[in-house]
């Protein structure tokens, strides 16, 4: 419980600091919104007023305080290049980039977490460097070269998804998640071949272990070995590793949503930071650092739910 | 009845041979004390027993025979059917030998699991028998504690449960009690002890310290640099010993408790 708490309380932190960091960055580097907003035509005095009627004349740290009661009172603010309430203008593509981060992240658990206690047996036999060369091959090709690969292969050849005409997620789901499925494989490639190598090296190690032997010696086979004992051992860190892995999914989401044309969080981001739409951005970015941090802690009660040495507090 | 014949084990990043020919014989219901320094083929010897030498890498000839037939050539599958089941092993750490993340009673039960068509309460209650068996106080709730819970001397006993839960014809037992403090190392000692006199179960029981060995073995074999240089029941042993190596070791144990 106590854990809990400060796990909450880090949360918040985290996103108190990334979004002050933001903010921070923006007053350092960018131009002025209203400026960007009404074009190099507009007169000062125009200027001047959208400055107020934005609340951009206020020092820093007030205009920093506005926003984050704001957020508290559930109010993320007015996008300035939409027009819209930020909440409304992110949902959609929330939902979308949801989606997308969902289906790889299935696929790279489901895939990695048995292949990778499987490839032991390959790992150390004899195509062993067959396994190494194809996992560094993987793990090297950039998303967005894939992005292409699988649009024109799976989209312009194949027609399993039209390239850049993305279905809209409630209108048509089943279309929109085919077309998300394949964008999800594009990210999935290198995270599962990391994975992988990763699951490779603990299975290895946890081999090497007392209780190995243990085992072995009660008659257990190898299966029995693998899967009874090795197997729940070397989870630990993959489940580690796969929330570290849910995090930087996003990140690679980003460029595989420009590269297939998905309205998502990614295009949005990039989209704000040009127009200087310092309300959205500061609202995907909050977003962004809230899904890192959640990512960590889900991994880690799911650490605890396998490895009673985790958990702290018990009985005992 | 445990034979080895000769046994040979050479490992291939090793120059000299780890078990250089070793012949013995452990008759049914006798405790063998196997005592020498470091690194003279003790472990390995056992481990030839049990089935867990590492075979890619490693050369070994010469005949393990439980109740006549050969252990050191046999494949896996039959390996398997001996392993756990005639066959028990304890090691010397127990915090690391048991599985950090399966509950002590499951893995006290493992053995009938692998070996036995027993339902899971059959398991349940035969495990707690045995650790009944190997004086572990309030079974039941050891049986659902994790092993990081459990401190070293009832880690062992549970170790020692889950090696005779099925009441193997040979235990193996690896320096058990090195890691363990001295009270409970003499209250093992005493178990080992109890469990012989009760199930007449042999014992292979690996140990530097040859106080202990006195105390609970039937027979003494002394090993050197992968051989044996000295072999004979425990008396024997203690008060005519023919090599030199065995002396020295005999004069090394403390005075005060040399002729007690
Ligand atoms: N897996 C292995 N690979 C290579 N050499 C090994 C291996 N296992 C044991 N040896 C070597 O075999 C020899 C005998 O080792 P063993 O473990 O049987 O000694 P021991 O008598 O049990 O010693 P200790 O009292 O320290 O446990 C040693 O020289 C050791 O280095
Ligand atoms: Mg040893």
């Amino acid at each position: 419980m106590k854990s809990m708490l400060r796990r909450v309380l880090m949360l918040l932190a985290t996103m108190l600091i990334v979004s002050f960091l933001t903010y921070a960055a923006f007053e350092l580097i960018s131009g002025d919104p209203a400026e960007a907003m009404l074009g190099t035509q507009a007169t000062p005095a125009r200027v001047e007023a959208l400055r107020k009627e934005l609340g951009l004349d206020a020092p820093f740290l007030v205009r920093y305080a506005r926003w984050l009661l704001g957020f508290f009172s559930g109010n993320l603010g007015v996008s300035y290049s939409y027009k819209l309430p930020v909440a409304e203008l992110i949902a959609p593509k929330l939902a979308v980039t949801l989606w997308m981060c969902l289906i790889s992240f299935i696929i790279i658990s489901v895939i990695s977490l048995p292949l990778g206690v499987l490839s032991y047996q390959s790992a150390v036999g004899r195509f062993g460097w067959l396994h190494t060369t194809l996992n560094q091959f993987f793990m090297a090709v950039p998303p967005f070269f894939t992005g292409i690969l699988i649009s024109w292969g799976c989209g312009v050849i194949l027609r399993f998804f039209t390239p850049g005409d993305f279905p809209d997620l409630h209108a048509d789901p089943a279309g929109a998640l085919r077309y998300l499925f394949f964008a999800a494989v594009c990210i999935a490639i290198p995270r599962v071949a990391m994975m992988l190598r990763m699951m490779r090296s603990t299975v290895i190690s946890e081999m090497e272990k007392d209780y190995v032997q243990t085992a072995i010696s009660r008659g257990n086979d190898r299966q029995g070995v693998l899967v009874g004992h090795v197997l729940k051992n070397s989870l630990v860190p993959a489940i580690t590793m796969l929330g570290q892995t849910m995090a930087e999914i996003v990140a690679g989401g980003i460029v595989v949503e420009q590269v297939f044309g998905i309205p998502g969080l990614g295009r949005l981001l990039v989209a704000s930071i040009a127009n200087r739409d310092y309300p959205t951005v500061q609202a995907v970015v909050v977003i962004l650092a809230f899904w890192v941090v959640f990512a960590g802690m889900a991994a880690d009660l799911v650490n605890q739910c396998i490895d009673p040495r985790l958990r702290l507090g018990g009985e005992s | 009845m445990l034979e080895i014949k000769d046994l040979h084990v050479k490992f291939h990043t090793r120059d000299r041979e780890a078990v250089a020919g070793v012949t013995l014989t452990i008759h049914d219901g006798e405790i063998l004390g196997l005592v020498g320094e470091s690194g003279s083929g003790k472990t390995v010897t056992a481990m030839s027993v049990a089935g867990l030498l590492p075979r890619r890498q490693c050369d070994y000839r010469g005949e393990v025979l439980l109740d006549g037939q050969d252990l050191l050539h046999a494949d896996r599958d039959f390996l398997r059917t001996v392993q756990g089941k005639k066959i028990g092993v304890v090691f010397q750490q127990p915090m690391n030998a048991m599985d950090p993340l399966i509950r002590v009673g499951e893995q006290v039960g493992e053995v009938l699991r692998i070996h036995t068509d027993m339902s899971p309460e059959e398991r349940r209650r035969a495990s707690l028998e045995a650790m009944d068996a190997v004086e572990l106080d309030d079974p039941e709730a050891v049986y659902r504690k994790y092993p990081h819970e459990l401190s070293g001397g009832m880690l062992q006993r549970a170790m020692i449960a889950a090696a005779i839960v099925i009441r193997p014809s040979l235990l193996l037992l690896d320096e058990p009690t090195t890691a363990l403090d001295v009270t409970i190392q003499a209250q093992i000692l005493e178990l080992l002890k109890k469990l012989n006199a009760e199930s007449g179960v042999s014992m292979m029981f690996i140990s530097h310290n040859l106080n202990v060995v006195r105390k609970l073995c039937t027979h003494v074999a002394v090993m050197q640099r992968g051989l044996l240089v000295e072999e004979g029941s425990t008396a024997d042993v203690f008060y005519h010993p023919q090599h030199e190596y065995t002396r020295h070791l005999i004069d090394a144990i403390p005075r005060r408790r040399k002729y007690q």
